[in-house]
């Protein structure tokens, strides 16, 4: 068995004739929490979407716990996503059930449980993430943070290996985000899951993760652990970490000399 | 839950009951479940001069009570007349000289075929014909005829000014 | 800017292709629906909440639009008849009307607009909030979970809400007729009966309604599944969904009447 749970080999995507991905490379060793950070739209939620089998890269390999996610059949894709654990930014609860039905969800669809055992199991999952208290609760009477616990707590039900965040922190308050930093933290140690994170929360993230890659328009800009991030010297990285307005990623965007437009200068 | 579901499943089933209830009210009460008793039906053909406006599902009446319906309407080129098929259910059974003729129900009502029956012995057996028949008015040709006997102020045979 | 002849013909051509391709795809979508119907069957349980949401909760508007129909059918009906001095045919002009016509096509209108938004806005928020794609990553396919037992029951529903509805509006007829002005109850019924068809007229009602439940419920679905991941797209989808439905079902009806009382006119 490799170390790696996720590995991410010469992979490149394109889409409706433009690449969106090109020739990443990236590894998540198994227990370990993995960052993939950028700015939006540089490809980095289209990643997850590829190591989720939702889409199939155009070059390259996706290999998680030894599979192929690209060259499965629905059947064997379907049996891998069993071991996988999803959280969307913005939950993704189902809104016609109670947060209990909805972590009771996947074990009620996906074993054949007794309600007793099932009913323990939840709880148990609830009562990780904090809200136990809230469980007949609907997901509309849910703050923002707590929803995402509650699908935190869904996406666990079924002990998989490894758990995707899509922007696990976007939209949070500080508490809030402290929390689910926390969380995804002491989940990935307690359970001995792999996490694979993805953002663009830089201090939030590299409080607790192991291990962040830096994607920018398609390609692995950088990568290190947070230490090596917080003293790396590479322009892109000083300004994704000091949040500097201008840089590498320029502040305007690409346009005509600005007096050419105003009709000062004469060409 | 399990109570949510119960008064949910209670509902549905209702809905589902009253649903069908209206599907039988309609069946028996709204219509006449002619299409099983069409199954016990036979077919006789009739040759018209002239059918008027009837119509295919027409109905066949004998002394006022409706005893099948027409199924057919052709027209028999080498007779040049109107063939009509009738279906007459089985309960009903007519002599051979049974005459037949094409009706109005009121002055401007829809046709019927209204059935005379005779004095035969033998009765109308699947596939037979009716012999003596009589076509429908046709109220241009009765204006016609009235004025033009008035303007000849001689009575000339009214063809076809019927029964009624 | 350009409005020559040029410009409305290549608008007109890009909406004919359009058309035709959504017409396609919504067809696919309805074939993929049948093929994932497995669990639907299986488990019953997530079609009956379904005909709750879709057929239940259609009753109110659909009861009352039948009774109201059918009164001002009795009503109109009575006025133009008395002339011929045929009141007695109020029963066959209620009755017919209903059954053949108004029933299956009334309440259809009305469950494109009361189920049909109804199940685009609750698909197209699922698919903006990301619930369908959550379902896929639980190795459920969205199809099978969620499309179908929602088609089923849409398609469970319309045959029963029609047939209340015309049920509804005959009652409504008869009590304008009958009990408010006077038509003899005797020939109501009985002129009603005869010149009803059991399979001619009320069998081909229930076919055209269950036509028009596979319509609506498909297309509702359709747009919903289809509908842009935002705000303003699923308001947009809900609206196509009535419109689009609405004209539908008048064009189914206005084939499937062709065919079917070809012999009667």
């Amino acid at each position: 068995m490799s170390d790696n749970l996720v590995e991410v080999r010469d992979l490149s995507f394109s889409y409706g004739g433009r690449l969106v991905l090109r020739d990443i490379d990236l590894s998540a060793r198994r227990g370990q929490v993995v960052a993939i950070m950028g700015l939006s739209g540089c490809g980095k939620t289209t990643l997850l979407k590829l190591i989720g089998g939702q889409l199939k890269p155009t070059q390259g390999k996706v290999l998680v716990d030894g599979e192929s996610v690209g060259d499965l059949d629905l059947g064997a894709l379907y049996r891998l996503r069993r071991r996988m654990g999803m959280l969307f930014q913005f939950g993704a609860l189902f809104t016609d059930m109670s947060v209990y039905d909805n972590v009771a969800f996947p074990l009620r669809e996906h074993t054949d449980l007794p309600e007793a055992m099932i009913n323990d199991l939840v709880l148990m999952k609830l009562n990780a993430v904090g809200l136990r208290g809230a469980m007949d609760m609907m997901p509309a009477e849910l703050s923002g943070g707590m929803a995402r616990r509650a699908a935190l707590a869904r996406a666990i039900a079924l002990e998989p290996k490894l758990i995707m965040y899509d922007e696990p922190f976007a939209g949070l308050d500080p508490v809030s985000l402290g929390v689910i930093g926390n969380l995804i933290r002491r989940l990935t140690d307690t359970l001995g899951i792999t996490s694979l994170v993805v953002t663009h929360d830089i201090q939030e993230s590299l409080k607790m993760v192991d291990y962040v890659y830096f994607i920018s328009d398609g390609v692995i800009e950088a990568q290190g652990t947070p230490a090596e991030i917080r003293a790396s010297h590479l322009p892109f990285v000083h300004q994704f970490v000091h949040g500097e307005a201008d840089g590498p990623v320029p502040f305007h965007y690409p346009a005509e000399d600005y007096a050419l437009d105003l009709g000062v200068a004469h060409g | 839950m399990a109570m949510k579901r119960a008064v949910l499943d209670l509902w549905v089933g209702v809905f589902v009951a009253v649903g069908l209830a209206a599907l039988l009210f309609l069946a028996f009460k709204v219509g006449s479940t002619g299409g099983l008793a069409a199954a016990r039906s036979y077919a006789v053909t009739a040759s018209f001069s002239n059918i008027g406006g009837l119509k295919v599902r027409a109905p066949v009446r004998s002394a006022g009570v409706v005893v099948g319906r027409v199924a057919q309407i052709q027209f028999d080129n080498e007779r040049f007349e109107a063939r009509v098929v009738m279906n007459i259910d089985t309960r009903y059974q007519f002599p051979r000289d049974t005459s037949a003729a094409i009706m109005t129900s009121g002055l401007l009502g829809e046709q019927y075929i209204a059935l005379d029956a005779g004095g035969d012995e033998r009765m109308l057996a699947d596939g037979e014909s009716i012999r003596i028949t009589q076509g429908a008015v046709v109220l241009e040709n009765l204006i016609g005829h009235f004025l033009y006997g008035r303007a000849e102020g001689g009575d000339s045979g009214a063809g076809q000014a019927g029964a009624d | 800017m350009a409005n020559g002849p040029g410009y409305w013909l290549r608008r007109m051509g890009a909406r004919w292709v359009d058309s035709t391709w959504r017409l396609g795809l919504a067809t696919r979508f309805l074939v993929l629906i049948l093929l994932y119907s497995g669990i639907s069957i299986r488990r019953f349980q997530l079609v009956i909440k379904e005909i709750f949401n879709a057929g239940v909760l259609s009753l109110i508007i659909i009861l009352v639009s039948g009774l109201f129909v059918g009164m001002v059918l009795g009503l109109q009906g009575y006025e133009t008849l008395q002339t011929y001095g045929a009141e007695e045919s109020l029963g066959i002009l209620v009755a017919l009307s209903l059954v053949r016509e108004l029933g299956p096509v009334v309440a259809g209108l009305l469950f494109a607009s009361r189920a049909g938004s109804a199940m685009t806005a609750e698909i197209g928020l699922m698919k903006t909030t990301e619930q369908l794609t959550a379902l896929e990553m639980m190795a459920l396919d969205p199809i099978a979970r969620v499309i179908a037992p929602r088609f089923w029951a849409g398609v469970i529903s319309m045959p029963l809400l029609a047939a209340l509805f015309s049920a509804m509006g005959i009652f409504g007829g008869y009590l304008v007729g009958v009990v408010l002005l006077g038509v003899d109850e005797g020939s109501f019924w009985s002129q009603m009966q005869a010149a009803v068809d059991f399979r001619e007229d009320i069998l081909n009602g229930v076919i055209k309604s269950a036509v028009f439940g596979v319509a609506v419920t498909t297309i509702a679905l359709y747009e919903g599944y289809d509908a842009p991941p935002t705000a303003e797209g699923v308001s947009r989808a809900t609206t196509r969904t009535v419109v689009t439905s609405s004209l539908t079902i008048l064009a189914l009806d206005f084939v499937l009447t062709s065919f079917m009382f070809r012999g009667v006119s």
